[in-house]
């Protein structure tokens, strides 16, 4: 055993590519996959979308209280269930990224945080504009809008958290530890109708029971939320390829610029060692 | 492998310990967490005359009077939980849901005649979502008087008029009847 080998790290270099693109041999195969499948995402997430806006703004029947205010619901009901599966998939990354060290889980959580926050502010704002007239409140202080509240927070903590690093690893070891303590919103949120008494009405759709609403409200309802979340899943897919595009383009100029900077040093090494020959 | 294994092992016990820390506090400070008290609650420990509360339950069918107070409009009704009653006195304009049989929030104080004295009245809407056809048909057919309380059992509406249980909301609510006498 010779010197070099010796002291040559214990990973093999894959073939075909610098020490520092392994990292991204995984996500070399997710830009091909996430590529094919992002236009089966995103276009039947718009259609399906528009459908159910369409029929529900326009088409689906008013309710027999609350009139037409309670069309709403077709972008309320779906930005509220986003906001928490948003959540709920952020924290499945930064649990892959923290016990199995993925890297594109980090690239995952960066992206899916700005979008989550996106979803529960429109769920904030569409039920405040939903309250005033129906309540008599834009916001009350119950369980329910608190703990939403703290998820929009919580997804602002982390934009911030992950973003706040000169090294990009460290800010995603931070942000998947926040996002990870953070989880324990999601059944606060969930049942916060059910554990304490609040302004805000229990759940229509239930795993147990028939949904307590009329079938041609439910129909444009559940066109709208998997349109939604169709949509949801096609903006954080091609926000990650993104980001491993760029990850790999500042690989790539990196290992250049050092290559330059390596050659350069080579040739005045060898120059100076032809002056003192 | 082992050194994933204790990581997880460490994120899974992390994990444990805030969430039964975050159990114990929310169910410590349940009291305030909670946005209203009910009136039986208030029957069993009433709250100190001059503190202000918010009371939460349905106003009883019946119990609505509208008044006019100074040439403001005003109102007399009972909250209940079924089990407890408070009366309850408000002097502005209620939302446009309240009616008998719905939810309501009170903000507002006991009196020393033992009413209550609201400040701020909310409306309560209930879970169920339902076109004005579907809720005719249902007062039609005797299945459901608003003013008592909550509709029937979702089940027995929610596909009314779609063709699933008849031809129209009338042909589901014969059906209605005849799955009600059929199940009672």
């Amino acid at each position: 055993m010779d010197a070099s080998t010796a002291f040559a790290p214990p990973v093999k270099p894959p073939s075909g590519g610098g020490r520092n693109l392994h990292r991204f041999a995984n996500p070399g195969r997710f830009l091909r996959l996430s590529g094919r499948v992002l236009p089966f995402v995103a276009l039947p997430g718009l259609v399906l979308t528009l459908a159910g806006l369409v029929w529900g703004l326009l088409f689906a029947p008013a309710d027999w209280q609350q009139g037409d205010a309670v069309r709403i619901m077709y972008v309320h009901v779906p930005a509220a269930w986003l906001a928490s599966a948003g959540y709920a998939a952020l924290a499945a990354c930064s649990l892959s990224s923290l016990v199995w060290r993925h890297p594109l889980a980090d690239l995952a959580a960066l992206e899916i945080g700005p979008v989550g926050a996106g979803a529960t502010a429109l769920c904030l704002a569409t039920g405040s504009l939903w309250g005033k007239p129906m309540w008599g409140a834009w916001w009350v202080w119950d369980a329910r809008l608190t703990s939403v509240l703290v998820l929009f927070f919580l997804y602002l903590g982390h934009i911030a958290l992950t973003r706040a690093f000169d090294d990009p690893a460290r800010g995603a070891r931070a942000g998947a530890i926040l996002a990870l303590v953070g989880a324990v919103d999601l059944p606060i949120i969930k049942f916060s109708v059910d554990w304490w008494n609040t302004l805000h009405q229990p759940a229509t759709i239930t795993l147990t029971g028939a949904p307590t609403m009329y079938l041609g409200m439910l129909w444009p309802l559940f066109l709208s939320a998997l349109g939604m979340t169709l949509g949801f899943v096609a903006i954080v897919l091609a926000r990650t390829r993104a980001a491993v595009m760029e990850r790999r383009l500042r690989t790539l100029l990196a290992t250049r610029a050092r290559q330059e900077a390596g050659q350069e040093a080579g040739q005045e090494a060898g120059q100076e060692a032809g002056g003192i020959a | 492998m082992t050194r994933k294994r204790r990581r997880l092992v460490l994120v899974l016990a992390c994990g444990a310990g805030i969430g039964s820390a975050a159990a114990l506090a929310l169910s410590a400070f349940s009291d305030s967490v909670a946005f209203f008290v009910s009136p039986s609650e208030i029957a069993a420990k009433a709250p100190p005359p001059g503190r202000s509360f918010r009371l939460g339950g349905l106003v009883a069918q019946g119990s609505l009077t509208r008044l006019l107070d100074g040439g403001r409009p005003a109102a007399t009704f009972r909250v209940t939980d079924g089990r407890a009653t408070v009366t309850v006195h408000y002097v502005g304009i209620l939302p446009d849901l309240f009616r008998e049989g719905q939810g309501v929030v009170a903000l507002g104080e006991i009196a020393p005649d033992g009413s209550f004295r609201a400040e701020d009245v909310l409306a309560k809407h209930d879970e169920a979502y339902m076109p004005k056809e579907v809720a005719d048909a249902l007062k039609k057919s005797g299945h459901w008087n608003p003013a008592a309380g909550p509709p029937p059992p979702a089940s027995t509406w929610n596909t009314l008029g779609t063709g699933a249980t008849g031809t129209g909301a009338t042909g589901g609510a014969a059906s209605l009847a005849n799955s009600a006498k059929a199940g009672g």
